[in-house]
């Protein structure tokens, strides 16, 4: 019988590089928490290594990066490369904030992310429904991998 | 009649006795004797307790027999263990920190799959105890399973304790014990990422280490004499700092303090301190636990004399030694070489007590700058942020010495001012104006011992005997270390 813990999808939170606004990201916690994941809250000012370290350890399922102040291209850089050099590609990386500071339209935003790796892109004023429905849907689709 | 306890230490070199009058709470007398470990450690201890004296006499062999005894070990090379995680700053460290909690000596890390090559390792290097981890509880488990398969196959034959993700527990020991090993099931050290669990694993350690690994050291014939070895003894030094900190009952403690311990191949610092942020930080890395043992094995006044040299530059140890010395006379590095050749040495005149200032102040130094957390002034585009890592010692009240050097060394407080706050170096965070204790009667880990009997006459005897310095030798002559 696989225990209650090892049901439950785990999710690895936190806000990336020197972001030190922590609000959106514990919001979210407290909704992936309600809506029933195992949800591991890094905090703020967390780096790359330390996500990848956290989903490593804790067998995560996706990670979601919160960024607020405008660096978030920056700080993702090579973010996706690590998780894949880590054995953690198969991990689905959501991120979401104010994502830059620069007037690039939405869209473009969106593809610059995606380029980066990840798997979903939400823009400001998101509420968090919308990464739990896509978080649901992408982790029920997720097959194969017996590891956890 | 009178209510003697007899505190022995088998240690790796002596075998330590201190003699405890219980009724009227003083420390009787404290005598040391080579240890027999190659024959019977029986024979240390009795040369040993032929040396207790009782006002002025010797005590007779009835009074001896007569009296409660309590023991500790570190003989034998102490306990050795290797400590196996999976992220090295998460699992690992967490075990690493159980381990040194419980006083064992770590002669390995191993992080990630274990492979052929760190199989060949652990086989070769002499130890007592097995700590495998990994995963927090529902996180990975394909680490820990694998590294229990090539464990279970391999040619080890020690204890093993498993604290590692509890949902391929049972897995993980049938894996083991299918191939013969002993092993202990026990709680994870890191059951979440932001919960470290130590204690449970240090407890089961220090049972194995009762149960079995003290009759493989062929201490039986003195545990038939003396009653059980309760604990390695540097177990003993941490619960004795514990005990001081946290007050017994209605005993107050010292609140909360660090414990500086300067011996021949380490240096061990001992925290019991939450290390909260005193500087409205952002809290990094793995939870620290309350009562933390760092060990250094690379600072030692004998054994790594040379090493500290080594680490340090011989400018520095120069420096660190107080007074009117003729440094640039001085051949540091012959004099410390010699010294890692022949340990036992006893300082014979002023020079060499210089020396031996110089070189504990530079363990402590570096030591103390290990254990303690550092802050890190982060640029945002907003503002600065403090990210702290590790403990914030720098509001601590009290810093005790405990050691040979504290005990024989006239000026030994220059040993413990050299794990002050640094005022060059502002990132480290190091206790700022604490009040300095030296355990002159070199009794603290034998109060440790005690506490297993009486914590409350312990923790009296310890306040009773450790020597409080006035603030006047507080200044630093030297340089480095500046109290602000």
């Amino acid at each position: 019988m696989p225990t209650e813990t090892a049901e439950k999808k785990t999710i690895v939170l936190g806000t990336i590089g020197c972001d030190a606004h922590i609000v959106g990201a514990t919001i979210l916690a407290h909704a992936l928490r309600e809506a029933g994941f195992n949800v591991i809250h890094l905090g703020a000012i967390v780096s790359q290594e330390e996500f990848v370290n956290a989903a490593k350890e804790t067998a995560a399922d996706a990670i979601c990066v919160s960024s607020v102040y405008g660096m978030g291209l920056l700080d993702c850089e090579g973010f996706k490369e690590k998780l894949v050099e880590a054995g953690l590609g198969h991990v689905k990386l959501y991120i979401g904030g104010l994502l830059t500071a620069t007037e690039l339209t939405w869209e473009e935003t969106e593809r610059r992310f995606k380029k980066l790796g990840f798997d979903r892109v939400y823009p400001p004023g998101t509420m968090p429904d919308r990464p739990i429905a896509d978080l649901k849907k992408d982790l029920a689709a997720k097959t194969g991998r017996s590891s956890k | 009649m009178d209510d003697i306890v007899l505190l022995v230490d088998f240690g790796s070199t002596y075998t330590k006795v201190i003699a405890v009058d219980l009724d009227k709470e003083e420390v009787l007398s404290r005598a040391q004797s080579p240890s027999t470990v190659q024959d019977n450690m029986l024979i240390g201890l009795q040369n040993a307790l032929k040396k207790l004296t009782m006002r002025e006499r010797q005590i007779d062999d009835a009074t001896i027999k007569r009296s409660r005894k309590l023991a500790c070990s570190s003989a034998a090379g102490g306990l050795r263990l290797i400590a196996i995680g999976l992220v090295p700053e998460l699992t690992l460290e967490a075990a690493r920190r159980a381990a040194l909690g419980a006083g064992a000596k770590l002669v390995g890390s191993y992080a990630h799959e274990l492979n052929d090559d760190d199989i060949h390792k652990i086989e070769q290097v002499p130890c007592d105890i097995v700590l495998l981890s990994g995963g927090t509880d529902g996180g990975n488990k394909d680490v820990i399973r694998h590294n229990a398969r090539v464990l279970a196959t391999s040619g080890l034959n020690v204890p093993f304790v498993v604290a590692g993700n509890r949902v391929v527990n049972g897995e993980v020991k049938r894996l083991l014990e299918s191939n013969g090993k002993y092993v202990e099931v026990t709680e994870n050290v890191l059951p979440e990422l932001d919960k470290l669990n130590v204690e449970p694993a240090r407890s089961c350690i220090r049972e194995i280490f009762m149960r079995r690994i003290v009759h493989a050291k062929g201490l039986d014939k003195a545990q038939e004499y003396i009653g059980e070895i309760i604990m390695p003894t540097p177990m003993a030094t941490l619960k004795a700092a514990q005990l001081l900190a946290d007050g017994s009952g209605s005993e107050p403690g010292l609140g909360e303090l660090m414990v500086v311990e300067v011996g021949g191949a380490t240096t061990n610092i001992h925290s019991v301190a939450k290390g909260y942020s005193g500087a409205c930080a952002v809290v990094k890395g793995l939870p620290e636990p309350y009562a933390k043992r760092t060990v250094e094995g690379d600072l030692g006044i004998r054994y790594n004399a040379a090493t500290i040299v080594n680490i340090v530059g011989e400018q520095r140890v120069s420096c660190n030694i107080p007074g009117k010395l003729d440094c640039a006379s001085l051949d540091l590095v012959g004099f410390t070489s010699y010294l890692s050749k022949n340990v036992g040495f006893v300082p014979a005149n002023e020079q060499d007590f210089l020396i031996d200032l110089g070189l504990a102040r530079c363990a402590v130094e570096v030591a103390v700058e290990r254990h303690a957390g550092i802050v890190k002034e982060m640029w945002t585009p907003h503002e600065v942020v403090n990210v702290q890592y590790g403990k914030d010692l720098t509001q601590l009240r009290t810093l005790v010495g405990t050691g040979g050097i504290f005990a024989y060394n006239p000026r030994s407080e220059k040993v413990l001012e050299a794990a002050l706050f640094d005022a060059s170096k502002p990132f480290s965070l190091k206790p700022k104006s604490p009040d300095l204790y030296i355990d002159r009667r070199y009794i603290l880990y034998g109060m440790g011992l005690l506490s297993a009997l009486d914590p409350v006459i312990a923790l009296r005897l310890a306040k009773k005997y450790l020597v409080k310095m006035q603030p006047s030798h507080c200044l630093n002559q030297g340089t480095g270390s500046q109290p602000t």
